[in-house]
């Protein structure tokens, strides 16, 4: 053996340490499922996909996969990481200088979270997907040939975008940020030097730019915050056109106030300042977003009783024993207003808390509720009509695996609330059913509303554990009505992968994969949705969509809109099948003939209907299908 | 159609369609960095890769020693069966196990593959334990607990184990927080991503199970 060859053995030998032995030999193995908890179904299809990066198994039920627009190479590792000197030195011993030679499945074990998709925000045509390394707008016109039109270089993480206007947002919580976008981080001191060092050029915070010229996007503004913004959620009062508001949610650490004058995260007794325990509130004129600023930071955690900024804890009630001191909520990870009920939901570490936004600027808490079952609130959605909230507990952060079949399906869940009068109560948890490998990251993720009338419906992100789409209509029986998912990225060790953001806009679900790209599929009909419900779901058309600034949906009287209600009617039973028959009939001579004297038809049908609304049981529906028949258009 | 045209030519044609696609795909995508608010941004060339930010020896040494502030955790809810009282202890016992064991091969593999060892050079450990312990004992992470503490957790039972667990198991969590403080505190580290949201996960998960089991505690007679 020459020594070429040895050294490639040695090189050859060190990676598959490197990438299969961690998998196996040394690690953990998992725990067993807890007794007296149950865990997710090992027998579904989804849980033994083959592996693969782009060549994985998929499954599907209810979703069409239209196409995968791979993730640009201008964010994908081309240099090797040159702090590791054992790697680069057998691949430089090999004669292997570019970088680009790394083996993919090493590049994918480094590169990882550094270059992740994240959070995905849409305007008209385009679709802005962002990333820990900065941002990528495609053109979606055709959602099957969609094109990438910039690649934004701005690395920070997350990257989570909104978008309003000409204006773009994107969430910057991460030491290597920078004000001018470099990539370049900050330099480690010599070995063994402690103490902050102070950045006048580190940027954490919510970076905003223009992107009246959408391939040429510019900073305007970038606001620092004392803890970053990990996401952030656009907020705009329906009664001030000039500004617009964003929510900051930071959740890691304060920085010092010799880096960012005010900053310190003393505990509240000894520092009232204290930058834990509160939210950003940045006001943004939409004419000068060059004068952005915070205007508010408000202590939505306090105890309004006693003033006490650290009013809440997710152990319920603080302890009387003296010994024991809760440190408490400091922190949202996110917050989704919903201004047309005037209230935001908000995940916020140990709690799920509701707060009255009618003045945006000064939002006001008024409930909160922990769960014993709750690692991390993550994120929060309303349903349309504001009755029920769905939570979601980041359990594991997302890097973990803890879909497994020993995992209990109470961890790591969905939690349905009901809210009446401004309080909530707990109604079910739900998980995906499917269990997913020890090598794929999967706790609940980020989702949104799909449009479809009479029902309430959620698709949403489990990382590597897929899409998966929900019913909650019935919050204590939430079903699964359509999924997608792949094998893991690699068999042994894993590679954070998988959907980050699941999201409906305008007759399509896209999906934000970690590693992969950007995903997009299509709703197709099966026993448990009709392709009449699917057509009244594209019957709702927005300008924007930024998921966690919730917008009311509004169905307009379509034709489609009344058979979506005939087939859930149909399928509950709530109007007898004569009656079914009789109004399908009706609408499909108006749909044929487009005349008047038909929708005069559909109009007495409408009256009748409103009659047997009351004796129904599902009376809600009818009274739904009666109203769009009343004054139906096409 | 290709077929039939011969060699030279097809080259050549082939030459033509890369030129042709390349240009389509310069003018349909370009890479731009933004300046700082106000500067104009710049465009990269096609061939700009992503690159990974400096690492430095704090990062590691916060992985190593979590790995074996973790394994504590594990040991230490290992203990549980035949001493454990309360069911709701059992179960956030199981769940600390759970995810603590999960994040110790996170932190395994992020070292691995990294060409780093797991286990951390004696000179690196705190030294803060050393009266506490015997000499057959490795060094401690903040927060861990000494020989002691752990020989009088095995000897415990019922409701005395799950006073000392509740005790132990908050005084080491508050540890983990304090090694996620002092990373960040150290100029250059915590800037690769994986570890960033690592420390950061771990900061504010650990704080809510403190939280938890000083409720626990709490209700205690």
């Amino acid at each position: 053996m020459n020594r070429v060859q040895s050294l490639f053995c040695l090189l050859t030998i060190s990676l598959l340490f490197a990438a299969g032995a961690m998998a196996q030999g040394q690690l953990e193995s998992a725990p067993p499922l807890p007794s007296g908890m149950t865990g997710s179904n090992a027998g579904d299809p989804r849980f033994k996909l083959t592996p693969g990066i782009y060549d994985a198994g998929e499954s599907a039920m209810g979703l069409k996969h239209i196409a995968l627009y791979k993730k640009p190479d201008a964010f994908q590792l081309g240099t090797t990481d040159t702090a590791s000197s054992k790697i680069q030195g057998a691949l430089g011993s090999l004669g292997i200088g570019d970088s680009s030679k790394i083996p993919a499945p090493m590049q994918l074990v480094l590169a990882q979270l550094a270059f992740a998709n994240s959070d995905i925000a849409f305007q008209g045509n385009h679709l802005f997907q962002g990333n820990f390394y900065g941002m990528n707008i495609y053109d979606i016109s055709d959602p099957a040939k969609a094109k990438l039109l910039t690649t934004l270089v701005c690395p920070g993480g997350q990257g989570d975008p909104s978008v309003y206007k000409n204006l773009l947002f994107m969430s910057v919580e991460m030491p290597n940020g920078r004000l001018d976008c470099g990539t370049q981080a900050f330099p480690a001191p010599e070995p063994g030097a402690h103490g902050p060092a102070p950045q006048k050029d580190r940027f954490r915070g919510v970076r905003i730019f223009d992107i009246s010229d959408i391939k040429n996007p510019k900073q305007v503004a970038a606001i620092q915050t004392c803890r970053g913004s990990h996401t952030h959620t656009l907020v705009v009062d329906p009664n001030d056109k000039e500004n617009v508001y964003i929510y900051v949610s930071g959740t890691s650490f304060v920085r010092p106030g010799e880096e960012l004058a005010g900053c310190s995260g003393g505990t509240p007794d000894k520092d009232p300042n204290t930058a834990l325990f509160r939210i950003d509130v940045i006001k943004v004129p939409v004419s000068a977003p060059d004068k952005a600023t915070i205007v508010s930071s408000p202590r939505i955690f306090m105890d309004s009783r006693t003033g006490v900024v650290n009013g809440l804890n997710n152990g319920g009630s603080h302890s009387t024993d003296g010994i024991t001191k809760p440190s408490d909520t400091d922190q949202c990870h996110d917050i989704t207003v919903y201004s047309a009920i005037g209230l935001a939901a908000g995940a916020c570490s140990g709690n799920g808390i509701i707060l009255d936004i009618k003045d945006p600027a000064n939002p006001k808490r008024v409930d909160a509720v922990n769960d014993s079952n709750y690692a991390y609130w993550h994120s929060a959605a309303f349903s349309n009509d504001g009755k029920k909230v769905v939570f979601t507990d980041e359990w594991g952060g997302g890097m973990g695996a803890r879909c497994r079949a020993n995992d209990p399906n109470k961890w790591g869940a969905d939690a349905i609330f009901n809210l009446k009068d401004n309080k909530l109560s707990f109604a079910s948890y739900y998980k995906l059913p499917a269990a997913q490998g020890d090598s794929e990251n999967c706790v609940a993720h980020n989702g949104s509303l799909i449009p479809i009338p009479g029902r309430d419906i959620k698709v949403q992100a489990w990382y590597q554990g897929g899409v998966s789409v929900m019913d909650f209509t019935d919050p204590n029986n939430v079903v699964e009505i359509a999924n997608f998912d792949r094998g893991p990225i690699d068999p042994n060790t894993l590679i954070l992968g998988g959907s980050w953001s699941a999201y409906w806009y305008n007759g399509h679900i896209y999906s934000s994969e970690i590693a992969r790209g950007l995903d997009v599929f299509d709703l197709v009909p099966t026993e448990q949705l009709t392709q009449n419900e699917i057509d009244a779901a594209k019957t709702v058309w927005v300008s924007e969509l930024n998921v966690q600034n919730q917008q009311r949906i509004v169905w307009p009287n379509k034709l489609a809109v009344a058979k979506a209600y005939l087939d859930q009617l149909e399928r509950s039973k709530g109007l007898a099948p004569e009656r079914v028959a009789t109004i399908r009939q009706a609408i499909a001579k108006a749909e044929t003939s487009k005349k008047k004297k038909e929708f005069k038809e559909l109009k007495s049908q409408s009256a009748s209907l409103q009659t047997d609304a009351s004796s129904s049981s599902d009376s809600a529906r009818v009274s739904a299908l009666a109203e769009v028949l009343k004054n139906a258009v096409l | 159609m290709l077929r039939n045209v011969s060699g030279p030519r097809r080259a050549f044609l082939a030459a033509c369609g890369l030129v042709l696609f390349s240009a389509v795909a310069a003018s349909a995508q370009v890479i731009v960095q933004p300046g700082a608010p106000g500067q104009p941004s710049k465009v990269l060339p096609a061939s700009t890769r992503a690159q990974l930010t400096p690492r430095s020896t704090k990062d590691i040494e916060f992985m190593q020693g979590m790995i074996m502030h973790h394994a504590q955790a594990v040991e230490m809810v290992a203990l549980m069966p035949g001493r454990v009282e309360k069911e709701d202890l059992r179960l956030l016992g199981a769940r600390i196990s759970q995810s603590q064991a999960d994040e110790m091969n996170f932190m395994k593999r992020w070292l691995m593959a990294r060409g780093e060892p797991t286990e951390m050079k004696m000179e690196h450990m705190s030294h803060d334990d050393m009266d506490d312990m015997d000499m057959s004992q490795h060094m401690l992470m903040p927060g861990m607990l000494s020989a002691k503490q752990m020989e009088a957790l095995k000897k415990s039972k019922g409701a005395e184990f799950d006073r000392l667990f509740l005790a132990g198991m908050i005084q080491h969590h508050g540890g983990a927080l304090t090694m996620v403080k002092d990373l960040f505190d150290t100029a250059g580290a915590g800037q690769d991503a994986q570890l960033f949201n690592f420390a950061t996960d771990v900061d504010s998960g650990q704080r809510a199970e403190i939280k938890i089991m000083q409720k626990m505690l709490g209700e205690k007679p």
